[in-house]
């Protein structure tokens, strides 16, 4: 087979790869934001068992609640498998970066000086008013780097869906390299999964720049 | 009418007593420096008057109106404290301002958005107040690109924008250097001569003496002796006050 056809063929696959990227991140931003706010929780039982959930998804490997919230469902219920496996892959993928996001966002928050916090309630904000206005933008801009790390990791483990079957670029990647006894298919994923790399890196890059008009 | 009433206020920290039984009130134009040794409770007295810590018991009340009572033994605070947060503003220490924020917007942001009031309206105000500061050029500048000195005075404007009653200092030079505490005094020693009322916590021991009305003694979380800065700096009769000033005037 051709390069340009295998590249080709392994484009196809970009789609899901990208899908499952950015549908990821839409989701599990906002969770791992509300998450973290569980896990600082005043009352202890809600705090405690957040924070039991945050270890068995940081604790057990993605491929395999991947695979259980796949199957889990067709073993323990009965229900029939959902013939779109990106629905499952996805809500895998949110559930288990929401995790990885409300371990950095908190501690983003819990770096926050008190002052910050006092300042605001003396004025009159309310506690939203505060998140919102005064301490969420703060936050935002020290945990960028974390998240960068985080959002580059992302990108690879896209490649992790190969396992349910759901047909990403890794997934092709692997069939050719099945059908035609040939180890290229693998250096083009490498190739496509450093450029998207390059790409995340050069956006987080600017995105850095662009909140660093005042000093912490 | 008093601003601020404090009367029979008890603070513990876990087992260590802050406060004992600390009672004092502020007139309306008055300006009242508490000094003392650290650990001596000032600073406390001042974060109970803004609510920033509770109190165990005592009542605290803004012109008249209680904002804590107690029922059977226990210290209860009214619910909408926010009705009484308009009645002062606090500068602090380390001045705290919003370091996402420029100059203008930390000033502006919480009369339009806490208080509802029309943003113009606030612009233009808030503009008035740092062209009196000699600040106005600084309006779109970040916290980060000012001096120590000017960050208070901003900080203070800022306070001065939710256009409070009473004005609370905390030891607001003291994360300053020689040069720059001079331009802050300076703020407030205006501000005394237009009959804003202030309580102000400081080491500064010549500015209490001559921007104060009533100079408040503490130490061990008493009041150890109050009265007018040439009584408490001149001749005072207690030995501990005499001894706190000696240590100063060395």
């Amino acid at each position: 087979m051709a390069l340009s056809t295998m590249v080709l063929k392994m484009l196809e696959g970009f789609e899901g790869t990208c899908a499952i990227f950015f549908l990821t991140l839409l989701f599990s931003l906002p969770l791992g934001l509300l998450v973290a706010l569980l896990r600082r929780s005043k009352l202890v039982i809600i705090s405690s068992i957040t924070k039991f959930c945050i270890s068995v998804l940081r604790g057990t490997p993605l491929m395999l609640q991947l695979i259980a919230v796949a199957y889990g469902p067709y073993y323990l219920f009965g229900v029939s498998i959902s013939r779109n496996k990106l629905i499952p892959v996805v809500i895998a993928f949110a559930i288990n970066y929401a995790a990885y996001f409300a371990e950095i966002y908190r501690s983003g928050i819990d770096s926050m000086p008190i002052g910050q916090y006092e300042a605001a309630e003396v004025l009159g904000y309310s506690k939203a008013q505060t998140f919102m206005k005064i301490i969420l933008p703060q936050v935002v801009r020290r945990i960028l780097p974390s998240m960068t790390n985080e959002i580059v990791t992302l990108v690879k483990d896209t490649s992790l869906a190969f396992t349910i079957s759901y047909v990403e670029m890794f997934t092709i990647g692997k069939q050719i390299a099945n059908s035609q006894t040939s180890f290229m298919p693998f250096v083009v994923a490498g190739v496509f999964y450093y450029v998207f790399n390059a790409v995340v890196a050069f956006v987080m890059g600017k995105v850095e720049k662009k909140m660093d008009y005042y000093d912490i | 009418m008093s601003i601020l009433s404090m009367q029979n206020i008890e603070k513990s920290f876990g087992k260590h007593q802050v406060l004992k039984d600390i009672s004092f009130s502020v007139d309306e134009g008055e300006v009242v420096s508490i000094i003392g040794p650290s650990g001596s409770g000032k600073s406390t007295l001042l974060r109970c008057a803004t609510f920033l810590e509770t109190i165990d018991s005592g009542v605290i009340a803004y012109n008249d109106k209680p904002v804590t009572s107690m029922q059977n033994g226990k210290c209860v605070y009214v619910k909408d404290l926010n009705e009484f947060r308009k009645c002062f503003g606090l500068v602090f220490q380390n001045f705290n301002l919003f370091p996402h924020y420029t100059v203008l917007k930390n000033m502006m942001d919480a009369p339009v958005s806490v208080l509802g009031r029309d943003k113009e309206e606030v612009r233009a105000e808030c503009m008035e107040l740092l062209k009196k500061m000699g600040l106005e050029d600084r309006a779109e500048f970040y916290p980060c690109q000012l001096s120590g000195g000017q960050q208070q005075r901003v900080s203070i404007v800022r306070a001065l924008a939710m256009k409070p009653q009473i004005l609370f200092f905390d030891e607001p030079t003291s994360a300053l250097d020689p040069e720059l505490t001079g331009e802050v005094l300076k703020v407030i020693k205006e501000l005394a001569e237009e009959n804003m009322t202030m309580v102000i916590v400081t080491h500064e021991m010549q500015f209490a003496r001559a921007v104060s009305d009533r100079v408040i003694f503490m130490d061990g979380g008493v009041i150890v002796e109050q009265g007018a800065p040439e009584e408490v700096f001149g001749n005072t009769e207690n030995e501990r006050t005499k001894q706190f000033l000696a240590n100063y005037n060395r």
